[in-house]
C-alpha cells in the first residue's frame, strides 16, 4: 500500500543541516493499521507528512498504492494526496465557517464530484460515524468528539486508500478518545488502511502493528516488546 | 468552483466584518475619488461627434498676419474663427461636400401666447449644411433648403426645450416665432442634441448648451443680428456700422468643411492655400498664404478642450487610488495570512495551490465589487460636490452614465484583484505542512 524505502528528509540553513527522517524505511500492507510511535521530535510529524504527500523529502523512494511520487509536481501530488488519502488531525482541523457536509463537502468539491454524488458520499460517511442527525451544525455546535468524528468522516467521504492520523485523540477526555478509538478499528475491520501516530501507549498497542522512531529512523517493535514498551510508557 | 468560490468568498468577509468594511472602504475611496475625476475627464474629451469626427474640418485663416504674433495670437499665429469676408467667399466657392459659415446671436423672443412674457434666446446663424452636417436629429420637421439661404428666408429651426416653452411641445413647424418683431416660420424643431464639448463653436462656453434657435445665416446678416460670440478686431476694426463690421477684418464666424475623403482634405487644403494666394495677389494679405484646416479631435486638441489642470487632477486622483490600493493589499495579506490554517487543512485535503490562488483572487475580486458599489455611491456625491462649487455649464461634465458605472465596477474589481495579487500568491505558498504541525 505504502513503502519508504531509504527516505531521508533535511532540513537545511546555510551552517547547519539537520535530518528529520535518515534511512527511513517502512512498509504497510493494505488493510494494515499501524501505530508510529516515538518521542518528541523523533520524526513521526515529519514521517506523516511526506507520507501524506504534504511535504517534499529529500532522498530515498516513496511508493504510494504503487505510484512512485518522487519528482511529481504540486498539482499531481495534490490530486493524488485527494483521491488517496484521508487525513484525521489531532485539533480535528474542521473549517469554523462552514457546517459538518460542507467540511465533507471540500475534498470532494476538489475531487470533481457533482452534487448528487457529493450528497450520497457525504451522507453514507455521516452514516458511517453516527453524526447524520449533526449535518448542518457548525464545527463550534459540537463536542470535541463529534468533532472529530466529522473529520472522519470527511476523511471517509473520498473512499481513499489510506488514512493518515495524527493524534487523533490527543484533544479529546477519556470517554471521547475510547469512542473515536472504536471507531477507527471498525474501519480497519471494514478494510480501511490507517496509520496513526500517538504518544498513548495502549492505543497504539490497540493497532495491528507498531513503529518506533527514534532520531528519525524506524524501530519496529515485535508484539511481546510492544506490550512491554507499553508497560514502561503507562 | 466559480460559484463555490464566490460563496466562500462572502462567507470569509462575513467572517472578519472589520477587515472587511476596512478593505471595501479604502477601495471605494479610492474608486470614488477617481471616478469622480474621470468622469469630469472623459466628458470634456469626449468625441462629441464620433461617426464624424475625422471628417469635419474647422477652417482657419490668417487675415492680420504676422504682426498678429504680438498680440496674443495663438501658438501658430492663427486665430480660431475667421472674417465674414472670408467666410462668405468660402460659401460661395462650394469647394467641400458640405460646408457651413455660422455665428452665435440671439434675440429677444416674444411667445404668440400672451401668458409668456418676452424672454431672450441664444441664436445661431448657420447655413442649412450645418443640420446634415453635424447630424443634428429632428422631432419634428427638418431643415430647411438651401435656397432658403439664398432667400434669405424667415425660417428657423427651434430645439425641443424652446419648443416645450413656447409650443407647449406641440408641432409647431409652420408656426411663427417673433425674434426681435420680425416673424420667423418654424420649419424644424431639434430632437435633442446637446453636444458635449460645443465643438463647433468653443470661443465663448466650451461646454454651454447648444443654441435654441437657429436662423439662416443669410437671414441674420440682412437683419443685423449681432455676434453674440467672440469678437475679435486686432487693430483692423474697419468703418463704422453694420457694414463696417461685414467687410472689417475682424474675426468673429466659424468655417466648417464636411470632408469624407482624403483627397477632399487634401483638394481642399490647396483650394484654402489658392484662396489666401488669391488675396495676397489683391493686395489684400502682405504676407504667404497661411491657413490650416483641422478635424474635431485636432481642433479640441489644439482648442485645450482638456485643461492640463484636469489632467493633473485626474493623475493626482489615480495616485489616491493606488494609496488606496496598497492599503487594501495590506489589509488583505493581513486576512490571508489570519486563514493559513484554513488554507493549510484545505491544501490537506486536495486544493492545488492554483485552487487556492483561485479562490482568494475571487475573494479579492469580491471585495472590489463591492469597493465599487461603495465608490459609485461616493463618485455620486463626489460630482454633487462638484456641481455644488462649479458653473452650471461645467456642471453638465458631471453626469454620470451607464459608461461611467460600468468603468466604476470594472476598475475596481480589476484594480481589487491586482491588489489581490500578492496576498494571494502569499496564500497559495503556505506550507500545509508547517501550518498543520503549528495549529
Amino acid at each position: 500500500m505504502m513503502k519508504m524505502t531509504q527516505l531521508s528528509k533535511a532540513y537545511r540553513t546555510e551552517v547547519v543541516e539537520t535530518y528529520a527522517l535518515r534511512d527511513f524505511c517502512i512498509h504497510v500492507r493494505e488493510g494494515e493499521f499501524v501505530a508510529v510511535t516515538g518521542p518528541s521530535g523523533s520524526g513521526k510529524s515529519t514521517f506523516l507528512s511526506i507520507a501524506g504527500l504534504l511535504e517534499e523529502f529529500s532522498g530515498g523512494e516513496y511508493q504510494l498504492d504503487g505510484a512512485n511520487v518522487r519528482g511529481l509536481n504540486d498539482k499531481q501530488r495534490s490530486r493524488l494526496r485527494n483521491e488517496k488519502i484521508g487525513f484525521i488531525f489531532q485539533a480535528f482541523n474542521l473549517i469554523a465557517d462552514l457546517n459538518v457536509q460542507d467540511n465533507i463537502a471540500v475534498p470532494l468539491r476538489y475531487r470533481g464530484f457533482d452534487t448528487a454524488e457529493r450528497q450520497r458520499r457525504i451522507q453514507e460517511s455521516l452514516s458511517r460515524v453516527g453524526l447524520s442527525a449533526r449535518a448542518r451544525h457548525h464545527p463550534g455546535e459540537l463536542s470535541g468528539g463529534q468533532q472529530q468524528r466529522a473529520a472522519i468522516a470527511r476523511a471517509l467521504a473520498g473512499s481513499p486508500r489510506l488514512l493518515l492520523a495524527d493524534e487523533p485523540t490527543g484533544n479529546l477526555d477519556t470517554q471521547m478518545a475510547s469512542g473515536v478509538m472504536e471507531l477507527l478499528e471498525e474501519l480497519h475491520r471494514d478494510g480501511a488502511t490507517i496509520i496513526m501516530v500517538t504518544h498513548d501507549a495502549e492505543l497504539a498497542a490497540r493497532a495491528e502493528r507498531e513503529v518506533h522512531i527514534v532520531d528519525g529512523q524506524v524501530i519496529e517493535l515485535a508484539a511481546g516488546p510492544r506490550l512491554a514498551a507499553a508497560a514502561a510508557h503507562a | 468552483m466559480f460559484s463555490y468560490y464566490v460563496s466562500l468568498a462572502i462567507l470569509s468577509l462575513r467572517r472578519n466584518v472589520v477587515l472587511t468594511v476596512l478593505m471595501i472602504a479604502a477601495i471605494g475611496v479610492g474608486i470614488g475619488a477617481s471616478m469622480t475625476m474621470l468622469t469630469v475627464f472623459r466628458a470634456m474629451a469626449a468625441d462629441p461627434i464620433p461617426n464624424k469626427s475625422r471628417q469635419l474640418f474647422a477652417v482657419q485663416i490668417d487675415n492680420w498676419g504676422p504682426r498678429s504674433s504680438s498680440s496674443g495670437g495663438s501658438a501658430d499665429n492663427l486665430a480660431e474663427q475667421i472674417s465674414y469676408t472670408d467666410a462668405t467667399a468660402l460659401m460661395n466657392a462650394h469647394a467641400a461636400r458640405r460646408q457651413t459659415a455660422m455665428y452665435a446671436t440671439g434675440a429677444a423672443l416674444t411667445p404668440s401666447n400672451p401668458d409668456l412674457r418676452p424672454f431672450k434666446v441664444h441664436a445661431r446663424a448657420a447655413y442649412a449644411d450645418f443640420f446634415p452636417m453635424f447630424s443634428v436629429p429632428f422631432q419634428f420637421g427638418g431643415p430647411w433648403a438651401a435656397a432658403d439661404d439664398e432667400a434669405r428666408a424667415g425660417v428657423v429651426v427651434i430645439s425641443r426645450a424652446l419648443n416645450d416653452r413656447v409650443f407647449a411641445g406641440a408641432n409647431s413647424v409652420g408656426k411663427t416665432l417673433n425674434l426681435e418683431g420680425r416673424d420667423f416660420r418654424v420649419v424644424g424643431v431639434m430632437a435633442r442634441w446637446d453636444p458635449v464639448p460645443k465643438f463647433y463653436d468653443l470661443n465663448n462656453d466650451k461646454y454651454g448648451k447648444a443654441e435654441e434657435v437657429l436662423i439662416p445665416f443669410t437671414r441674420a446678416i440682412e437683419s443685423q443680428m449681432p455676434s453674440w460670440g467672440n469678437n475679435n478686431c486686432h487693430d483692423a476694426i474697419g468703418a463704422p456700422g453694420w457694414e463696417g463690421h461685414l467687410h472689417s477684418e475682424c474675426v468673429w464666424t466659424q468655417f466648417w468643411a464636411e470632408l469624407p475623403a482624403a483627397t477632399d482634405v487634401e483638394q481642399y487644403r490647396a483650394f484654402l492655400n489658392n484662396y489666401a494666394a488669391e488675396q495676397q495677389r489683391t493686395g489684400r494679405f502682405h504676407w504667404p498664404p497661411h491657413t490650416r484646416i483641422r478635424d474635431v479631435r485636432e481642433w479640441l486638441q489644439y482648442q485645450h478642450v482638456v485643461a492640463n489642470e484636469v489632467r493633473i487632477l485626474v493623475l493626482v486622483s489615480f495616485s489616491f487610488l493606488l494609496v488606496c490600493l496598497l492599503n487594501a493589499m495590506g489589509l488583505m495579506l493581513a486576512k490571508v495570512m489570519g486563514r493559513a490554517g484554513d488554507i493549510a487543512v484545505r491544501r490537506a485535503l486536495g486544493a492545488n495551490q492554483a485552487a487556492i490562488f483561485g479562490q482568494c483572487l475571487i475573494e479579492a475580486g469580491v471585495v472590489g465589487l463591492a469597493g465599487g458599489l461603495l465608490g459609485l455611491a461616493l463618485t455620486a456625491l463626489g460630482l454633487l460636490g462638484l456641481r455644488a462649487l462649479l458653473s452650471e455649464s461645467v456642471t453638465r461634465l458631471t453626469h454620470f452614465s451607464l459608461a461611467d458605472v460600468a468603468i466604476a465596477i470594472t476598475l475596481a474589481v480589476i484594480a481589487a484583484t491586482l491588489a489581490g495579487l500578492y496576498p494571494t500568491w502569499r496564500a497559495a505558498q503556505v506550507q500545509p505542512a508547517w501550518q498543520l504541525k503549528n495549529q
